[in-house]
């Protein structure tokens, strides 16, 4: 007997070992990009970095807010492009949809997860791209606009899974009281299930947010990557992930460069971690209230 | 248990991959630019020394430069000289000039610019924003879209000392990572204007001619044609070893052959 | 009756919207079959590059993708399904399996571009020595560390979807915990723990950023893990991004498609028979 408690220890043990491994990397991440990315500030104050419009490297000019205000209108961009549709598309499959057509829109909804977001890009680059050049009459159809479309469709998928889910979760109670007060589908839909379904739609979105502006390849190839501040959406314009996709390359290694890019792999970094945190908060929030 | 064993298995591979520290001979990393020259270059000298296999990266002309001065590359590749930062880092650094490359001004070729002549003065006005409209240019009342090279890239730097003249280019300007990528624009747009190599020349972009000559192997020979630049491959030292032996390849006839074949030009 | 008019309206808006989903996959589908399809063979599948990947196949592109995830799926399956079964068996729910998943959480939320800079600067830079620079297995450990978190929660929902009286059955005829996860939990969660692998490697052999600052575009087929090769996912970057030729770039992007296509059916399969066990039971 004694044995084999001790057996059992030192698989305990090692598997600890590997359990706090996601912990380490994730705290190897902060530390390296924090490494590469503080030393700008001995150059560039904060506020430059993150106010400033200029980003001129060569002449040590490294104003980063145009960038930043380009990934968040991007994600906006997608987020009211995605929102409507991912929605619909949740209480239908929740709710109206017959088994034949879960049985085809599922499998799509995880198809159109699965598919790399290069190709994504390769397609909104000749698609999407000379779409919105015809649609709107514009010089070129680079745009924010380009790219939120394109994030539009590579979040959707989230925004369906986790929709359907909260609407699935909500009690059949609600509903049948609802029925019962003489409602139809479509009343009991939007006035009962979604609202009671709501703060976990809000999690899906503010995941399906992280997601967008974290986003490199498929945002780099139609956004246009213009160093200027946008004025809307159908201006070109460059994101933080972008410009360190663009950049990167080419930098002197350890160059103030190289910091600054390092610097702005950290402000979405930051974003995403706190959406992150703030999503699985209200998931448990909401799991409670119903239990 | 099978599970144990199949781990078991996967790292005895991995160990054994452990047994060479780097799979080519010779690696070469750094720029895009000059990468085609290359990759084709290594292609047909492994084919004539079956025995060796010489590696292609990619990583643009900072960390090309950067890894050749640490030592984790036998060559780096470069489209722009080293900088002072980069020459103080690694002096012991040599440069080899193994091609010419020549940047040209391209339009869509729908664009009735493309058989006019620009100055010098006009392309830096177009590109730095203060010409915005092809009616200012006597064209149609368009908006002028400008295509650029992203920050640090080698022909960005070349564009910008060759023609911009301390102005900078307008923040306007779309970027993109690659002399490809231009193209692909130009071609798709015909607001557009940009630049490249004279390597990325085909019938679906126009070259503009700048002070009345248009870019070709000629013109750039006969220094009539101004915007033109030397494309490196960077050793520690001077080359020796197979790096030595492939330069050597490289500025051969054979080699040069390869940097015309790839739309450069000959060295001379 | 305006009530059964909006009814009947909002019904036909909902199916709208699944068939506006179902045309946009078939567009991206449609674009890349219709546009690769002509370049896709045998041959191009399996011969070397030639003339500057204007001519040729593919192969090297094929091995550096193969041998990635299998670098990443050798770092993060063993350490995934472990942390998986640490959480579920050797731990009750309280402060540690809460810092535990918080952290694969965040890990499973940083940007992809986030771990390019770091594996840049982790495995190129800092640990150049021991890992070839940029090479192959720079990025699979990189993707390695990626892929984590979605192997580390498949798993973990594999092992509690085993009934808890299975286990306590087992106890009950004298097994130890360890005999009790061998013969009991890990068979159960075969399936499951399976379609998290194939998710992963659905992930790995897609994705582009995290990788491209340590893999080029690489003629030859690389010999060891610390040389240098190219993935699929960064061929079809360089390739469309240099120009150098569209129809060997759609060539590359059906390839890569009908991997992940042949990925999700396979998870298709196991699902079911998941689906299967489960009601068994």
């Amino acid at each position: 007997m004694k044995k084999l408690f001790d057996q059992e220890r030192v698989v305990g043990a090692a598997l600890m070992v590997f359990s706090i491994t996601a912990l380490v990397i994730l705290l190897l991440i902060m530390l390296f990009i924090l490494d590469g990315g503080l030393p700008l500030f001995n150059k560039v104050s904060v506020s430059d970095f993150l106010l400033g419009d200029k980003w001129v490297p060569a002449k040590g000019l490294f104003g980063a807010s145009q960038f930043i205000v380009a990934a968040l209108l991007v994600t906006f961009g997608a987020i009211l492009l995605s929102v409507p549709l991912g929605i619909s598309c949740a209480v239908f499959l929740a709710e109206i949809a017959p088994g034949w057509a879960k049985r085809i829109v599922r499998p799509a909804i995880e198809l159109l997860a699965g598919i790399p977001s290069i190709i994504y890009g390769v397609f909104a680059l000749i698609i999407i791209v000379s779409l919105v050049r015809v649609t709107f009459n514009v010089a070129t159809g680079e745009t924010i606009l380009a790219a939120s479309i394109v994030l539009a469709i590579m979040i959707l998928p989230i925004i369906i899974s986790i929709s359907q889910d909260s609407i699935e979760s909500v009690p059949r109670l609600y509903k049948e009281g609802s029925y019962a007060l003489g409602a139809t589908d479509w009343q009991t839909i939007h006035r009962v299930l979604v609202p009671a379904a709501g703060p976990g739609i809000v999690a899906g979105i503010i995941l399906a947010m992280g997601r967008a502006i974290g986003e490199t390849m498929a945002v780099v190839l139609v956004i246009g990557n213009v160093e200027k501040m946008p004025a809307g959406l159908l201006d070109p314009g460059e994101t933080l992930t972008s410009a360190i996709l663009l950049e990167m390359g080419e930098a002197v290694v350890k160059s103030t460069h190289y910091n600054a890019l390092f610097c702005l792999g950290l402000v979405p970094f930051i974003l995403v971690l706190f959406m992150s945190v703030l999503s699985s908060r209200l998931t448990t929030k909401n799991k409670a209230r119903f239990a | 248990m099978k599970a144990v064993s199949v781990f078991l298995v996967l790292g005895l591979v991995l160990f054994s991959g452990c047994a060479g520290k780097d799979s080519a001979d010779l690696v070469i990393a750094g720029s895009t630019t000059v990468q085609p020259i290359v990759t084709r270059a290594a292609e047909v000298y492994s084919k004539e020394h079956p025995d060796t296999s010489i590696g292609v990266e990619g990583g643009g002309s900072g960390t090309g430069i950067r890894m050749v001065g640490e030592g984790s590359v036998a060559v780096g590749a470069s489209s722009r000289e080293l900088s002072s930062e980069e020459k103080r880092a690694h002096p012991d650094l040599t440069v080899n000039t193994i091609a010419i490359d020549c940047i040209a001004i391209v339009v869509n070729p729908s664009n009735n610019l493309s058989n006019s002549s620009l100055s010098l003065a006009e392309v830096r006005d177009i590109f730095s924003g203060k010409i915005t409209n092809y009616k200012e240019l006597g064209g149609p009342d368009r908006r002028i879209v400008l295509v650029e090279r992203e920050d640090g890239s080698g022909t960005r730097s070349m564009f910008e000392s060759m023609v911009m003249n301390n102005t900078d280019v307008s923040d306007a300007a779309l970027q993109k990572p690659a002399s490809g990528a231009i193209r692909f624009t130009v071609s798709g747009n015909e607001n557009a204007i940009g630049y490249l190599g004279i390597g990325y020349l085909d019938g679906s972009i126009k070259p503009i001619a700048v002070n009345g000559v248009l870019p070709s192997e000629e013109s750039v020979r006969a220094k009539s044609y101004p915007l033109s630049r030397d494309l490196y491959l960077i050793t520690k030292g001077k080359p020796s070893g197979l790096a030595g032996e492939f330069i050597d390849y490289l500025l051969s006839d054979a080699g040069q052959d390869i940097v015309k074949e790839e739309g450069f030009i000959r060295l001379e | 009756m305006l009530s059964k008019n909006a009814d009947r309206l909002a019904k036909i808006w909902l199916w709208l919207s699944a068939l506006v989903i179902i045309l946009v996959l078939l567009s991206v589908l449609g674009y890349v079959f219709i546009n690769g399809i002509g370049a896709i063979s045998v041959s191009f599948l399996l011969d070397m590059p030639q003339n500057n990947w204007r001519e040729g196949g593919i192969y090297p592109a094929i091995v550096g993708s193969l041998i990635v995830v299998f670098v990443a799926l050798a770092f993060a399956a063993p350490v995934g399904v472990g942390t998986a079964m640490y959480l579920t068996e050797f731990r009750t729910e309280g402060l540690v399996t809460r810092i535990i998943r918080t952290s694969s959480d965040a890990l499973n939320a940083v940007p992809s571009i986030v771990f390019g800079l770091f594996g840049l600067s982790l495995f190129v830079f800092y640990l150049g020595d021991y890992t070839g620079g940029p090479s192959l297995l720079s990025a699979g450990l990189t993707l390695g560390f990626m892929i984590l978190p979605t192997i580390i929660r498949t798993s973990e929902v594999a092992m509690r979807n085993v009934p808890y009286a299975e286990r306590m059955e087992s106890f009950g005829m004298g097994a130890s915990k360890l005999q009790t996860i061998r013969n009991i939990v890990l068979p159960g969660a075969v399936p499951g723990i399976a379609t998290g692998l194939i998710l992963s490697i659905g992930r790995a052999v897609g994705e582009t950023a995290p990788i491209i600052f340590m893999v080029a575009l690489n003629p030859t087929i690389p010999k060891s893990l610390f040389g240098s090769g190219n993935t699929l996912t960064t061929q079809l970057y360089y390739l469309s991004m240099e120009g150098i030729s569209m129809k060997v770039a759609f060539g590359t992007a059906l390839t890569l498609m009908l991997v992940i296509l042949t990925l999700n059916a396979i998870t298709r399969v196991f699902k079911k028979r998941l689906s299967r066990n489960l009601r068994r039971c």
